[in-house]
């Protein structure tokens, strides 16, 4: 299992089991995520989902397990690091440096990046911001975003560092359809782009839509891995999601 | 950029020039003598900022280090007669190991229990002191100045230069730290330590580098104290006014930018010494409280915010 | 240990390990159970505000002496007793608490995160306020009261134990017994532990957080009538007393495990005995540092407690 250096696996997540006191969050997970590839990661509240990427980003540490990516061993580097390899993340509930501009936001991420240092430039951090159609919000207190800019910025924030994998989780949540779709096209420009994208989402439509291949999990197990329609098609997962 | 360094490296040179030339065309003692508790609360308030404002950890501990200060001269000076400098240049290399070491101990701990904690280690190292016989013990002990030196004609107007110096050391490292991406550093982990670390900012060590640069600065500032005073005693030394003042001062100055310390001292060291002099120490004291409560509550941005409207602050 | 004398061991300071028997530890063990309850007394208030519900309360240790000069005031105007004059402010410390914990409330709790720094300083710039104006009012010197009890002890076998710790020691097992049970049979009681727990739900069962919370922070601050004239019964205060309990109150309620009243006990216990043993053995000079070791220790090991939430 270990020492497969120089394989071609891009993120491969080998047997992680994370547990908080007696309750098991994950339980011996393994998947490997494909350079390029659109991957949805679902499953009801409490399956484990935000656990497995917050193993991923370095936020946690796994009890068992190992993550490896781009054939390095990064279980156990800190978060900080993860991001100056290649990645990059959003959270559930928006934590945008608050006093800071939306500008500003996005320059923290290009700070402490690794890389060429002429590419952190505020000229670079504009281009994404216009990308993500926040030009206008620039240097607005991000304190004072609505709720789809927050969204917006976390993902421009996230590909400040120049990320070859973006994690993003529910980046979706609590948006209009309108807005749902907005985000997503975001999403799958950046997939165009050449970067691998996880994407933990809870809107099915837009789950479907966007993943090449969907992973749901349940209580800390996979209990489906394949084509989405495979998915979810899965009995286990339709009773997972519809509690039969 | 450059220009504006080019301006604040002039500034700082007139200011050390125009403090220094005063101590020959004034004669009087007392306005330096005044004037180096403003300068000491100067170097106090920005140091306390690089930690406590940019990074938003509250520290109570200012006493402490100054304390530290204070008594790493007098051990140097009655074990080896050391000159000044010497003092000065060790104190800032012991604040900024204790700081270091503070820093490690308190990385995981977050809000009120990092400030807790700092009162903890002011109060223990204190006790160590007041058991430390060498230095005189709780009875405290006396520090003979060496001669002055020229072309200074009193040793407190030599005093007051050094202190010029200190706070011109202080603010620089502020505005440096304030203007690199250190400070943008320190600014996101104090908004959200996590999205920071997920951003890529090296959470602890630049919360080290904070604890480190803050603490020597501060334990620089106290170096002088007991040759200004001419004896140090451990409950003036460790006296947790330190610790007010220099919170009190950053907060009501303003904590996102370096003047707002400086601004913040002198507003409350000028009326302090006024109020010394013409009421009572209780009441200037008093004044330190009831100005911090009042503008932790009517004004969070200090003066600074009063003035400075960012432009960025107008809504999307 | 009191104003680094010694005011509560009037039998045992200073003797270093030479001279020290067996006899001399349980002495000491027993006189750090009683100090022990006594601090626990004084702590209790903050287990709940700063425990329960997570206010950073610095200036709790200057309420407590604040208590203690108004219990002075009764005490030496009107002959009151001491522990009288602490159940007759108590009324009068919880509007106080609730006013505090509204004005903290509007100014801070409300605004979100980035208000919390200054919330701490607040609390800090009011502990400093107080005591300041205590000064002014008193002068530094130390005030003490007079009681039939204070001053009296017990002999028991070779020790002599002041009576007023063994008041001390009863008023504060009492009140440690009696919150515990409101706080675990009374609606509002209970109320007060789930809104620690989790404030969403609490709102989801047509309770108002707040009020709850202001509720809480008045009670804590009431209990501080009865432990200031404890304070004050157990050994003369001095305005800046306040400075020293910041460290054991804290270190009890840290240890305790935020917002435990029966670990509130016993983490006081511990320090008691700490301190005692410490005292006993090492001298009074080095009574300011126990309590703030313990609670470095605690903190460092345990950022949020021994059994933190």
């Amino acid at each position: 299992m270990t020492g497969e250096v120089g394989n071609n696996s891009f993120l491969r997540v080998e047997g992680i089991t994370k547990r908080f006191g007696g309750f098991t969050a994950l339980d011996k997970v393994s998947v490997d995520v494909v350079k390029g590839e659109r991957f949805g990661l679902i499953g009801p509240n409490g399956s484990g989902k935000t656990t497995l990427i917050n193993i991923i980003s370095g936020v946690f540490r796994p009890e068992a397990g190992a993550i490896r990516f781009r054939g390095e061993d990064i279980t156990h580097i800190a978060a900080h690091q993860r991001n100056r390899r290649g990645i990059a993340r959003s959270f559930q509930i928006p934590r945008p440096f608050r006093s800071m501009t939306v500008l500003e936001n996005l320059m923290v991420g290009q700070d402490f990046a690794a890389g060429d240092a002429s590419l952190h430039s505020r000229d670079r951090a504009h281009a994404i911001l216009q990308r993500m159609g926040l030009g206008a919000a620039a240097n607005a207190l991000a304190g004072r975003l609505s709720q789809v800019e927050l969204r917006k910025m976390e993902l421009a924030r996230a590909m400040a560092a120049q990320p070859q994998l973006l994690v993003s989780d529910e980046a979706m949540a609590g948006l209009s359809s309108s807005e749902v779709d907005e985000v997503l096209d975001l999403l799958l420009g950046l997939s165009a782009d050449g970067i691998t994208i996880i994407m933990i989402e809870h809107i099915m439509h837009a789950v479907m839509r966007f993943s090449q291949r969907v992973m749901c999990l349940e209580t800390g197990k996979i209990i489906a891995l394949g084509e989405p329609k495979d998915v979810m098609a899965n009995p286990r997962v339709q009773e997972a999601y519809l509690g039969a | 950029m450059r220009g504006n360094d080019v301006a604040f490296a002039f500034g700082a040179m007139l200011f050390v020039a125009a403090a220094a030339l005063t101590t020959f065309l004034v004669g009087n003692e007392y306005p330096f003598f005044a004037g180096y508790v403003i300068l000491q609360y100067i170097v106090l308030a920005v140091a306390w900022t690089i930690l406590g404002g940019y990074a938003g950890y509250v520290n109570f501990g200012a006493s402490a280090f100054f304390g530290v200060g204070v008594y790493t001269s007098v051990f140097l000076a009655k074990a080896f007669g050391a000159p000044l400098l010497v003092q000065i240049a060790v104190a800032a290399a012991v604040g900024g190991f204790l700081g270091f070491a503070v820093g490690l101990l308190t990385l995981r701990m977050k809000g009120i229990f990092f400030s807790i904690a700092t009162i903890a280690v002011t109060i223990i190292i204190d006790t160590f002191i007041v058991n430390w016989k060498y230095v005189g013990g709780a009875a405290g002990i006396q520090v003979v100045r060496p001669p002055t030196m020229a072309p200074f004609e009193s040793y407190v107007k030599m005093l007051f230069v050094v202190q010029a110096i200190l706070v011109v050391i202080a603010v620089a490292t502020a505005r440096y730290i304030q203007n690199s991406r250190i400070g943008r550093g320190l600014q996101a982990l104090r908004d959200d330590e996590l999205a920071a670390e997920c951003s890529g900012v090296p959470t602890l060590k630049l919360k080290l580098l904070a604890c480190v640069i803050s603490g020597a600065l501060m334990a620089a500032a106290g170096a002088p104290s007991p040759m200004y005073l001419q004896y140090a005693i451990p409950v003036a030394a460790f006296d947790l006014n330190y610790s007010v003042s220099a919170l009190a001062m950053s907060l009501i100055g303003g904590t996102s930018h370096w003047l707002g310390p400086v601004l913040g001292a002198v507003l409350l060291g000028v009326t302090q010494q006024w109020l010394t002099v013409n009421i009572s120490s209780a009441a200037n004291v008093l004044l330190l409280g009831v100005m911090l409560v009042v503008f932790v509550v009517a004004a969070p941005r200090g003066i600074i915010g009063l003035f400075v409207r960012k432009k960025s602050e107008k809504t999307p | 240990m009191i104003n680094d004398s010694g005011g509560v061991f009037e039998t045992t300071t200073g003797r270093g390990w030479g001279v020290f028997s067996v006899e001399l530890l349980i002495e000491s063990i027993i006189f750090g159970v009683l100090l022990g309850c006594f601090y626990c007394a004084v702590s209790i208030g903050l287990s709940v505000a700063f425990g329960l519900i997570d206010v950073p309360h610095i200036a709790h240790p200057a309420f407590l002496v604040l208590a203690a000069y108004c219990v002075y005031i009764l005490n030496d105007t009107w002959g009151i007793d001491p522990l009288l004059a602490g159940v007759l402010i108590t009324p009068l410390f919880f509007l106080f608490g609730i006013v505090v914990y509204r004005l903290y409330h509007a100014m801070f709790e409300k605004r979100g995160s980035d208000a919390a720094v200054r919330g701490i300083a607040f609390f800090f710039g009011v502990a400093f306020i107080i005591e300041v104006l205590i000064i002014l009012q008193f002068g530094v010197d130390q005030r003490s009261v007079t009681a039939p009890y204070i001053g009296k002890s017990w002999r028991i076998l070779e020790m002599r134990i002041p009576i007023r710790q063994i008041v001390a020691f009863v008023v504060a097992v009492s009140l440690t017994l009696a919150l515990t049970l409101y706080l675990s049979r009374t609606f509002t009681g209970r109320a007060i532990r789930a809104v620690a727990q989790d404030e969403g739900a609490l709102r989801l069962l047509g309770a108002d957080p707040i009020r709850i919370k202001t509720w809480a922070f008045g009670l804590a601050t009431a209990i501080l009538g009865i432990a200031g004239a404890l304070l004050i019964v157990v050994a003369p205060v001095e305005p800046t007393l306040d400075r020293a309990y910041i460290g054991r109150t804290f270190c009890v309620v840290v240890m305790a495990g935020l917002g435990s009243m029966s670990g509130t006990l016993v983490a006081a216990i511990i320090l008691g005995v700490a301190e005692s043993v410490v005292l006993t053995s090492f001298g009074a000079s080095w009574a300011p540092a126990i309590s703030f070791s313990l609670l470095l220790a605690v903190l460092a090991v345990r950022p949020q407690g021994l059994f933190g939430r």
